[in-house]
């Protein structure tokens, strides 16, 4: 069994499914890998280049997913940070988001989006996540982003989208840095090209989308504050101030990961695994 | 079925000029490098990789990292690209990252859910410990306190942090801590909650990092969703010269492909000269692995391997290794002996240039430590080069052992040529800061507090592995990444130095 079969073997494995609870709502439609595979090489011949994609299944909903002893009845739901400066649709396959971009260049690595010292704040605490986001990029040098990413005194982003160049996240698996940029208040990266802890981590946490564009050297046509509008079901960006349209490449599959709120909640939303146990 | 293989070998394989040249996406970066670099080429241009045969044992050959992911994932057969579900073997977690992976496991799977394995997770304290910022300290505690919760067996902890010595448990910088307690073995899979967890790669296993969400996933299930990355092989043949060192290995590689050159791929290193590493220097060039934005890096083990775990653990393993016709889609073949010692300059790991065209580049000071650069070999390199001087350096020198074991071997292990002369010793006479606390410390700035942070605009050359703005502290710091041998003789001289000044 070879390549997309990945997934006939997965559904139809039994044993896989029962450990593998979430992972049943990750298996995906021969259609779907096979799409995600070609929609990559239309671009350059290698998968590093494409986005990676943690393939989603929706149709394995038949029966829930138990694990032994870490399931519960009850549900206590994950309270989300909602975005204070973005407008975006419920439904992942047409979100938009509107409102002015901040534009930075390639290689910005995760200690410029959350310097070390920030660390010592833990994510999962809601009051040291609400705290990494105000510190968001502060470990931009001054001199090249004079604007800064918060403004002073405030603890949210005026930007709810960024938009970069090439290998944007590098360095650093510190998943901070996808949690400072949600917490912020923003709501996708639209960049060339992610390092791939980091886009990982931003699927995983649900806390922002990391979209893709076609055109190398986009971020150079754009400047911090430009109106723009992302729309992830058209795959466009449209800088108002500009005037210009941009193609971005399909969110695909984890699109409807990242709007259930990380892979968890979307496991969960799938009824792939029980809520947890108090 | 094997339309659908074919099809995706040939869009894997089938550009094959197209392959000689970087991904799409490091254009930008290659057109950067080519502006300032003038280092000659001695890398062998990238040969495009065999054609798969008709035949069908072609179709099961699979290179080391996809046999280690097949392995654990019980499957017969794996190709890169496919996502799958891996059994995992080790997880581990630190400081920084094991509070907000606890949080996440509380939270996703309850309050009383338990581990996975707990004898499968090893949680080290080692980024922040001597500091007196609060959280930092309280952090350590939650690690304490789920370890207790859970009986974790391995949890090298910290209480009384004014004497390290005071704490028989702690051990120090994660990824050596791993190695020096027996934790990597080849064939494996070994997750961390840090991006260098690539270094255990240097055991032929496959290790990479991975953010609290996935390893709170990992925490109570001991799988992951892991996508299978294809290999780009480096061959490094030839005697290594002995004012070189595996730092200079993978800055010479990291300069070539730049930071983005592997992302998603897996790096193999093979040849004689891999061959006639040890331990510590395969993990130097592993360590890197990520800042070329490799998913994975690896080694094959042999007896030098097995030989180093001979008296760190008793486990069985099973080491695997690339088939003959295991298809990579790059090979690069690397002349050792052609090159020189190397730096990165500011503010890029990929900022490659000869120590030696960058010697008016006056220095303010000099750090060696960290998992890259603060191992007992690194600090025997660079006691070779002070003693072969005798004379003291010209700016503050911080040493950071990286963990107990390394700070014992500095102040044990006789330097080679000193007439028993321990590395301490060389280091008080040339001057230099005495060893420090080990932990990770400067390495990425940290609390305000930390030993040897940068707080001041200064230049340093480090032995660590990154050097983005602000990385070790201050925005406008100029960070030279290099090897022990080129960070010791710069420390002599106040200037960027090719350490063959003293050397030869």
């Amino acid at each position: 069994m070879v390549g997309g079969s990945e997934l006939h073997s997965f559904t139809s494995d039994s044993n896989m499914a029962t450990t593998a609870m979430a992972a049943a709502a990750i298996a995906a439609t021969p259609s779907t890998v096979k799409t995600s595979f070609y929609a990559c090489n239309h671009h350059a011949p290698f998968l590093s280049s494409c986005r990676p994609r943690l393939s989603f299944h929706h149709r394995l909903s038949s029966s829930p997913l138990t694990l032994p002893s870490l399931w519960a009845p009850k549900y206590s739901p994950i309270h989300r940070h909602c975005a204070a400066s973005a407008s975006s649709k419920v439904d992942a396959s047409t979100a938009t988001f509107h409102g002015p971009c901040y534009v930075l260049g390639d290689n910005i690595d995760t200690d410029q989006i959350i310097p070390a010292e920030y660390l010592t704040l833990v994510p999962s605490k809601p009051d040291e996540y609400e705290k990494l986001g105000s510190y968001a990029f502060i470990g931009l040098p001054s001199a090249a982003y004079s604007t800064p990413f918060i403004a002073s005194g405030a603890t949210k982003t005026g930007f709810p989208i960024i938009i970069a160049g090439a290998n944007f996240g590098c360095g650093s698996s510190r998943e901070h840095a996808p949690v400072a940029l949600g917490a912020a208040g923003s709501r996708a990266v639209i960049a060339e090209s992610y390092a791939r802890i980091f886009f990982r981590n931003s699927v995983a946490t649900g806390e922002i989308y990391p979209v893709e564009c076609e055109r190398v050297g986009l971020w150079k046509e754009c400047t911090t504050g430009d109106i723009v509008t992302v729309e992830l079901g058209e795959n466009r960006l449209i800088n108002h101030t500009t005037g210009k349209e941009y193609k971005l490449k399909p969110i695909g599959d984890a699109g409807p990961v990242i709007e259930a709120g990380g892979i968890f909640a979307y496991a969960r939303k799938a009824g792939m695994i029980a809520a947890p146990s108090n | 079925m094997a339309s659908l293989l074919n099809a995706s070998s040939s869009a894997i394989f089938g550009a094959k000029k197209e392959l000689c040249v970087a991904p799409c996406s490091s254009m930008a970066h290659r057109s950067r490098r080519h502006a300032s670099n003038k280092v000659l080429a001695v890398m062998a241009p990238a040969q495009s990789p065999r054609t798969p045969s008709a035949s069908g044992s072609v179709k099961h050959a699979m290179t080391m990292t996809e046999k280690i992911l097949a392995r654990a994932s019980e499957k017969s057969h794996l190709e890169p690209g496919e996502n799958v579900w891996v059994n995992v073997d080790v997880l581990m977690t630190h400081d920084v990252c094991g509070p907000g992976t606890i949080g996440i496991f509380k939270k996703e799977f309850g309050q009383n859910a338990q581990v996975w394995d707990r004898e499968k997770i090893v949680i080290i304290p080692d980024h922040y410990i001597f500091t007196s910022d609060e959280r930092a300290n309280r952090n350590v505690d939650i690690l304490r306190d789920f370890c207790l919760e859970q009986n974790i067996k391995y949890f090298y902890d910290i209480i009384d942090l004014s004497n390290f010595k005071a704490n028989p448990d702690y051990k120090g910088v994660c990824h050596i801590a791993l190695a020096q307690e027996g934790h990597c073995r080849p064939g494996e899979v070994l997750l961390g909650t840090d991006s260098h967890t690539c270094n255990a790669g240097a055991f032929g296993q496959f290790a990479t990092g991975i953010g609290n969400t996935d390893a709170g996933f990992v925490m109570g299930t001991g799988k992951l969703l892991l996508k299978v990355p294809p290999t780009l092989r480096f061959v490094l043949d030839g005697e290594m010269p002995n004012y070189l060192l595996a730092k200079d290995l993978i800055l010479q590689i990291i300069g070539e492909i730049t930071v983005a050159g592997a992302t998603y791929k897996s790096m193999e290193f093979v040849g004689s000269t891999i061959q006639g590493l040890n331990m510590e220097e395969r993990m130097t060039l592993c360590n890197m692995v990520v800042e070329a934005g490799g998913k994975n890096g690896v080694v094959p083990a042999d007896e030098v391997t097995f030989k180093y775990l001979e008296d760190k653990t008793s486990k069985n393993f099973e080491p695997v290794y690339s088939d003959d016709n295991a298809r990579f889609i790059q090979e690069y073949r690397i002349d050792v002996s052609k090159l020189e010692p190397l730096v990165a300059k500011p503010h890029s790991p990929d900022n490659r240039a000869l120590a030696r065209e960058c010697k008016d580049v006056k220095i303010d000071r000099v750090y060696i430590g960290s998992c890259t650069g603060g191992k007992t070999e690194d600090f025997l390199a660079a006691a070779k080069v002070f003693l072969a001087s005798g004379k003291r350096v010209k700016v503050p020198t911080f040493l950071v052992p990286a963990t107990q074991k390394v700070w014992m071997d500095i102040y044990s292990l006789p330097v080679p040529g000193s007439g028993g002369k321990t590395c301490s010793q060389i280091f008080e006479e040339a001057g230099c800061d005495t060893p420090a606390s080990p932990s990770c410390g400067a390495c990425l700035g940290g609390p305000r507090d930390t030993y040897a942070r940068m707080n001041d605009p200064q230049v340093c050359v480090s032995t660590t592995n990154r050097n983005f703005p602000g990385r070790m502290g201050h925005k406008e710091g100029q960070i030279y990444l290099a090897s022990p041998y080129t960070a010791a003789a710069s420390a002599l001289s106040g200037y960027v130095t090719d350490p063959r000044d003293f050397l030869m």
